[in-house]
C-alpha cells in the first residue's frame, strides 16, 4: 500500500517524530522495490514532482496548515524530511543505474560515424576573407584564368618589353605568335585582370572582390607552387583615399585574424598602384615577439612581422584604359589589393609546405573538417 | 642584391645602427629583406623595386638614409690628375636613340695587377669576384654610385675610333664570357673602326678586354636606352648588372662622374697617366620636364595629413627641386634629378611625399558607401552543391590545372590548350577532364594505405575554341572502398555504382526539372556495363559509374574506383528548385505489393515508364522493394517485388477503387513480359 501524507491534527514533538518515522519508511520501502530506469522515474516523480509529489504535499498539508507558534518546528523537520528524501532518491538513482545488464549497452564503445566532407583549407580561408569584405558592402567577381597579355599586363600598366613583366614568370599558352601582342594568351599571373574586366562592364563607384587561380612558372617546393589562389580587391569612387586602403584592409586583417592584430604599410612597387605598399600584420603566431618560448619564430622570421598582401592606389594610368566608362582619373580614385590565398591559409593553420594543398591526401584534408 | 651598410656609410652618417638602419630604409621602401655577415661584414640583402635603379648601389641607399635622417650627404668627388696633353679619341653616335650620351677617358702606361685590398674586400662582401684593377674599378663603381661603365684595351682597338651603331647582318661579336654571339640589325653596338667590341649596356666584347698585357685603356661610361638594352639582353639571354641597370634607367648625369671615378681607381692602384681631357659626345638630351603638383591632388589621394610645407620640405630632402608655382602654396612646379627617371607624373611625386612622411602617419579611415552586393551568377549554386557534396561525406579537393597529352587524349575529345613554356610534359597542357587529377589523388591516398576515399573537386576545365578558349566548370567526384564507416557495430560494405548514382541524384534534385533519365553507358573510361550518362530534361548534365578496369589498371590502382562528372554549364541552365509547401495528406496511405518474374532485358525503366503511362492519379510512389536472382528462378530472370502507394488529397480510397487500379498495373507488367507470382 502505497503511503499516503496524512494531515496533521496534533502539532505535538511526538507527532511529528511519528509522522516523520512513518515518511522514512514508506520512503525506503519504495526506494528498495524500484527496481530498473522506469520503476525508478516512477518513484522520483511521485516523490519530487513539483505538482503533488510527496514533498509538495508534505509542504503543503503539514507546513502551510500549521498553526503558527508550531510553524518553527514543523518548517524544520518538513526541511530535514525533504533532504533525506532527495539524497535517498539520487542514491536510489546512482546505485541502481547498472542494475539491469541485460538492459544495458557499453556506450564506452565508439560511436557508429557517418562520413562527413571537409572544406578544403584554401577554400574555407577564401570564403572567410570574400565574407568579410561582403560585409563592407563588396561584391563578387569572377574572370578567366586564361586570359591575354592585355588583361594581365598591358592595362594594368606593364606596357610590352618592360622589366616589370620579369616578376611575373608567365606561363604562356603555345602557338600565339601569330596574334598582336595583346591579345595573346597567357595564363594570368594575378586576378588583378579582372580589375580591368570589371571596370570595363560596371561605372564607378565600385566595390569588389574577386577570388580565383593563378598561375607562374614557378618550381615546385614547399613554399611555391605553380598553380595558387589570389584574392583581388578593388574600391573606385569619386573621394577614396590613401588612409581609405589602409583602414579597409586593418579591418580585414582584424577580422580575419583577430582584433588584436596590428598592420604596417611599408612602401611597394606595382606598377597598377601608386602609391603601391606591402601590408604586413603582427605575426599571429608569436604574438610579434620574435620568440616562441625560447625558440625563434620562423613564420615571421623573428621579426613579429608577416607580409600578407600587396596594395595600393590605382594607378592613373589604369584608369586611362578605362576612361570611357567613367573611370576619368581626375574625378575618380581608388584602391587596389591582392593576396594569397593559399600563403594565408598556410600562416593560418600552420601548414608548412603548399603542396599538400593540392594531392587530396585525406590524412591532411580531414584536418580540417 | 647585397649591400654593405659599412659603405653606405661613406656618404651618410647616421648615429642609428645597421639594424636600425635597415629598419628605417625598409619604412621608406628601400627594403631590407635579411642580414647576414657581422661587425663592418654585415651585408644587407636588398629588395630593390625594379622602378628604383637609382637605388640599386650604395650611394643612392645613403641618399635615401640621409633624406630619412635629414643628414647631409658626402659628395663623390674623384680627385684626379693633370690630364697630359694628348689626343683624345673620337666618337661618332650614329644611333641617338639607342645612345643619348657617350663619355670616355684615355689613359696610359697602367699596370694591370691585383686591386688594393679595400677594393678586393669590399667586392667579395658582394660576391663579386675581383679580376684586376682596372675591371675592379667599373665594378666598384657600379656598386658604388650605380653607373656602369667599361673598359678596353685601347691598343685593341683597331683605327683609333669608337663608333655607336646598330650592327650589320652576319657581324659577330665574342662576348666577354666566351660566347661567340651572332649579332642582328637590331643589335646595338659599340665598335671601332673595323668590328663590334661591345654590346651596348651589356657586356664588352673578349677580344677587346683587359689582360695582364694591356698598358693603355679607354674608359667608356654611356647611356643606352632602356628598351633597347632590354630587348638585346633578352635576346642574347644575357642579363647583366649592367643591363640590369640600363634596362630600368640610369642616370644621365653620372657618365662624367662614373668616368673620373674609375680613371681614379685605376690611376691609384695601377699608376700610368691621364691623356687628354674627358671626350664627351651628347647625342640627344633627355626630357625631364618639371612636373606640376597640386596640393588639391595630394589631398585627394593622401587625405589631408600632409600640408604644403611639409611636401616641400620631404620633396627637396630627396634631390627634388621646388621651382616657382602659379598658385603660392597650392601649386609647386617640380624640378625632377636626373637619376629619377621613374619620376614622371604627378601621382609619382605623391608617392614619394608618402612614402617618406611614412605610410603609418596617414590615418586609417573606412570609405562610406552605398550600393548593393552582388554575387557571382552561380554562387547559390555552387553553395547549393558544396554543402551537399560535403554533407555526403566526400572531402573537398583542389589538384593541379596542368595534366599530359596523354591524359588529354584519354580523358576528353575537346581541343586542348597546350602551354608554350611548361615545366614538364606532364604538365603541357590545360586539364581538359578533372579525372585525371581525381584518379591521381584517389592513388595517392591508396598508395599510402588510406583505402576509402571520397573526394570531389570542383572546378575549371580548359578548352580551345576558334582562337579563343572557354573554361566550362565541372564538379567531379571520386570514391573507392567502403560505403559506410565500419566499426565493431557494422561491417564494411563496399560501395557500388548504386552510392555514386545515389549522391548524384541527391545533387541534382537540387534543380528544377521535368524529367531524370539514365542511359547505361557512359562511355569512354568507364566500365560500360556499370556506368550511366545522366539526361535531365533531355541533355546530359552527369555521367557516373565504375571505372573501366584498364584504366584503373593503367595507374596500378587495384580496387574499384568509382567517379561521377557533372558539367555545370549543363546542370546550370537549371534554376534551383523552388521549395514551397505542401499540405500534408490527410487521407491514409494504401500500399500494394507485386511480386513479378521478369526476363533479364527488362529493365526497371521500362517497368516505371509502363506503369506511368497509366497516369493513375492517386499512384504516389511505385518503387522496387526487393530483388532476387537464382534459387527458383530460372537463369536470365529476375524476381521483382514492386510496392506500390496510392493516396488521395480529397478522400479515403475504396478497396474496389484500389483492386481495380492493382489489375491495371498487373495487366501491364504482364504484356511487358513479366510473370506474377504471387499479389
Amino acid at each position: 500500500m502505497a503511503y499516503i501524507v496524512p494531515k496533521l491534527t496534533d502539532y505535538s514533538p511526538a507527532a511529528l517524530e511519528k509522522a516523520a518515522a512513518d515518511l522514512s519508511s514508506a520512503l525506503a520501502a519504495e526506494v528498495a522495490a524500484a527496481k530498473n530506469g522506469s520503476e525508478q522515474k516512477a518513484l522520483r516523480d511521485r516523490w519530487l514532482a513539483r505538482k503533488n509529489g510527496v514533498l509538495t504535499q508534505i509542504n503543503d498539508l503539514w507546513l502551510k496548515a500549521a498553526p503558527k507558534d508550531a510553524k518553527r518546528e514543523v518548517g524544520q523537520r518538513v526541511n530535514e524530511l525533504k533532504k533525506r528524501v532527495e539524497e535517498a532518491i539520487e542514491t536510489a538513482h546512482a546505485s541502481k543505474a547498472s542494475v539491469s545488464a541485460s538492459d544495458s549497452i557499453d556506450l564506452t564503445l565508439p560511436g557508429i560515424r557517418r562520413p562527413i566532407g571537409a572544406e578544403h583549407p584554401v577554400v574555407k580561408t577564401t570564403n572567410e576573407i570574400v565574407s568579410i569584405f561582403r560585409n563592407l558592402g563588396y561584391s563578387i567577381a569572377e574572370g578567366p584564368v586564361i586570359d591575354t597579355d592585355y588583361y594581365n599586363f598591358e592595362a594594368l600598366n606593364f606596357p610590352p618589353n618592360h622589366p616589370a613583366r620579369d616578376t611575373q614568370d608567365t606561363l604562356f599558352i603555345a602557338n600565339q605568335e601569330s596574334k598582336p601582342q595583346r591579345e595573346r594568351l597567357l595564363l594570368r599571373t594575378h586576378t588583378s585582370p579582372v580589375q580591368i574586366r570589371t571596370m570595363e562592364k560596371i561605372k564607378p563607384p565600385i566595390r569588389i572582390v574577386i577570388p580565383g587561380k593563378t598561375h607562374r612558372n614557378d618550381a615546385p617546393d614547399a613554399s611555391h607552387s605553380p598553380m595558387f589562389h589570389q584574392i583581388e580587391g578593388l574600391a573606385v569612387d569619386a573621394n577614396i583615399t590613401f588612409g581609405d586602403l589602409k583602414g579597409t584592409l586593418d579591418h580585414m586583417a582584424k577580422a580575419l585574424f583577430g582584433s588584436s592584430a596590428k598592420t604596417q604599410f611599408r612602401p611597394s612597387f606595382f606598377p597598377f598602384t601608386e602609391p603601391s605598399a606591402e601590408m604586413f600584420v603582427s605575426c599571429f603566431i608569436c604574438g610579434g615577439s620574435g620568440q616562441r618560448g625560447s625558440d625563434p619564430c620562423r613564420p615571421c622570421k623573428q621579426t613579429g612581422w608577416i607580409e600578407i598582401l600587396g596594395c595600393g592606389m590605382v594607378d592613373p594610368n589604369v584608369f586611362e584604359f578605362v576612361k570611357g566608362n567613367g573611370y576619368d582619373p581626375k574625378r575618380v580614385s581608388g584602391f587596389a589589393f591582392g593576396m594569397g590565398v593559399d600563403r594565408i591559409t598556410m600562416l593560418k593553420y600552420g601548414v608548412d609546405d603548399i603542396q599538400l594543398f593540392f594531392n587530396g591526401d585525406v590524412r591532411f584534408l580531414e584536418q580540417f573538417g | 642584391m647585397k649591400l654593405s651598410p659599412d659603405w653606405i656609410r661613406d656618404f651618410v652618417s647616421p648615429t642609428a645602427d645597421d639594424l636600425r638602419l635597415a629598419e628605417d630604409l625598409t619604412s621608406i621602401g628601400i627594403a631590407v629583406e635579411g642580414m647576414s655577415g657581422a661587425g663592418a661584414d654585415l651585408v644587407y640583402e636588398m629588395e630593390i623595386g625594379t622602378n628604383r635603379p637609382d637605388a640599386m648601389n650604395h650611394y643612392g641607399v645613403a641618399r635615401e638614409a640621409a633624406a630619412f635622417y635629414d643628414l647631409p650627404l658626402k659628395p663623390v668627388h674623384p680627385a684626379l690628375p693633370a690630364a697630359k696633353h694628348g689626343a683624345g679619341i673620337p666618337i661618332t653616335i650614329e644611333d641617338p636613340q639607342g645612345c643619348a650620351r657617350f663619355t670616355a677617358r684615355v689613359l696610359r702606361n697602367v699596370t694591370i695587377k691585383p686591386s688594393p685590398e679595400k677594393i678586393v674586400h669590399r667586392l667579395s662582401l658582394l660576391d663579386q669576384r675581383p679580376i684586376n684593377n682596372a675591371v675592379d674599378a667599373t665594378n666598384y663603381t657600379l656598386w658604388e654610385i650605380g653607373k656602369p661603365t667599361h673598359v678596353f684595351d685601347l691598343d685593341l682597338l683597331e683605327g683609333g675610333k669608337i663608333i655607336v651603331r646598330r650592327a650589320r647582318a652576319g657581324e659577330t661579336l665574342k662576348t666577354l664570357d666566351g660566347i661567340e654571339r651572332k649579332l642582328t640589325t637590331e643589335d646595338l653596338i659599340v665598335a671601332d673602326a673595323r668590328k663590334p667590341v661591345g654590346l651596348a649596356g651589356t657586356m664588352g666584347g673578349f677580344d677587346t678586354m683587359i689582360t695582364g698585357k694591356t698598358r693603355n685603356i679607354l674608359i667608356e661610361s654611356a647611356w643606352w636606352d632602356p628598351a633597347t638594352v632590354r630587348s638585346m639582353s633578352r635576346r642574347h639571354g644575357l642579363h647583366t648588372d649592367a643591363s640590369h641597370r640600363f634596362e630600368r634607367g640610369a642616370d644621365f648625369e653620372s657618365t662624367i662622374l662614373s668616368c673620373d671615378r674609375v680613371a681614379e681607381f685605376i690611376l691609384d692602384s695601377g699608376g700610368g697617366e691621364l691623356v687628354g681631357g674627358v671626350v664627351d659626345v651628347i647625342a640627344r638630351n633627355l626630357d625631364q620636364a618639371p612636373i606640376e603638383l597640386r596640393m588639391s591632388e595630394v589631398r585627394r589621394i593622401l587625405g589631408s595629413t600632409v600640408d604644403s610645407t611639409q611636401v616641400a620640405r620631404l620633396l627637396r630632402k630627396l634631390g627634388f627641386e621646388l621651382l616657382a608655382g602659379a598658385g603660392e602654396d597650392s601649386e609647386f612646379m617640380v624640378g625632377v634629378p636626373s637619376w629619377r627617371l621613374d619620376v614622371e607624373r604627378e601621382i609619382d611625386l605623391i608617392e614619394e611625399i608618402a612614402r617618406l612622411h611614412g605610410y603609418d602617419k596617414f590615418p586609417n579611415t573606412l570609405p562610406a558607401f552605398v550600393g548593393a552586393v552582388v554575387e557571382t551568377p552561380d554562387a547559390k549554386k555552387d553553395e547549393t552543391l558544396r554543402s551537399s557534396l560535403l554533407a555526403l561525406g566526400y572531402n573537398e579537393t583542389l589538384s593541379l590545372t596542368f595534366i599530359s597529352h596523354e591524359e588529354a587524349e584519354a580523358f576528353a575529345d575537346a581541343p586542348v590548350v597546350e602551354l608554350a613554356n611548361p615545366q614538364s610534359e606532364e604538365a603541357s597542357v590545360m586539364r581538359t577532364s578533372l579525372v585525371p587529377g581525381m584518379l591521381n589523388m584517389l592513388a595517392y591516398n591508396l598508395n599510402r594505405g588510406m583505402d576509402s576515399v571520397r573526394l570531389f573537386e570542383a572546378g575549371a576545365v580548359f578548352h580551345a575554341e576558334g582562337r579563343g578558349t572557354t573554361e566550362p566548370k565541372q564538379i567531379c567526384l571520386g570514391a573507392t572502398g567502403s560505403a559506410n564507416m565500419p566499426s565493431v557495430h557494422e561491417k564494411a560494405r563496399p560501395l557500388s555504382s548504386y552510392d555514386l548514382k545515389g549522391d548524384v541524384e541527391t545533387l541534382l534534385e537540387n534543380f528544377q526539372h521535368k524529367s531524370l533519365q539514365y542511359e547505361a553507358g557512359a562511355g569512354d573510361y568507364y566500365h560500360p556495363g556499370r556506368s550511366a550518362r545522366v539526361l535531365m530534361d533531355g541533355a546530359a548534365v552527369a555521367r557516373f559509374g565504375q571505372l573501366a578496369a584498364e584504366m584503373a589498371a593503367t595507374r596500378k590502382i587495384r580496387q574499384d574506383i568509382y567517379i561521377a562528372e557533372i558539367y555545370l554549364d549543363q546542370l546550370y541552365k537549371h534554376g534551383l528548385r523552388n521549395i514551397l509547401y505542401r499540405p500534408l495528406p490527410k487521407y491514409p496511405a494504401v500500399e500494394r505489393d507485386f511480386s513479378f518474374i521478369f526476363d533479364d532485358s527488362i529493365v526497371f525503366e521500362g517497368i516505371q515508364r509502363a506503369v506511368g503511362d497509366l497516369r493513375l492519379s492517386d499512384l504516389q510512389s511505385f518503387v522496387p522493394a526487393e530483388i532476387f536472382r537464382g534459387g527458383s528462378i530460372p537463369a536470365g530472370k529476375y524476381s521483382l517485388l514492386l510496392r506500390a502507394m496510392f493516396q488521395s488529397a480529397e478522400r479515403t480510397l475504396r478497396d474496389d477503387e484500389v483492386a481495380a487500379w492493382s489489375g491495371m498495373i498487373i495487366k501491364v507488367l504482364e504484356k511487358l513480359g513479366g510473370t506474377l507470382r504471387a499479389s
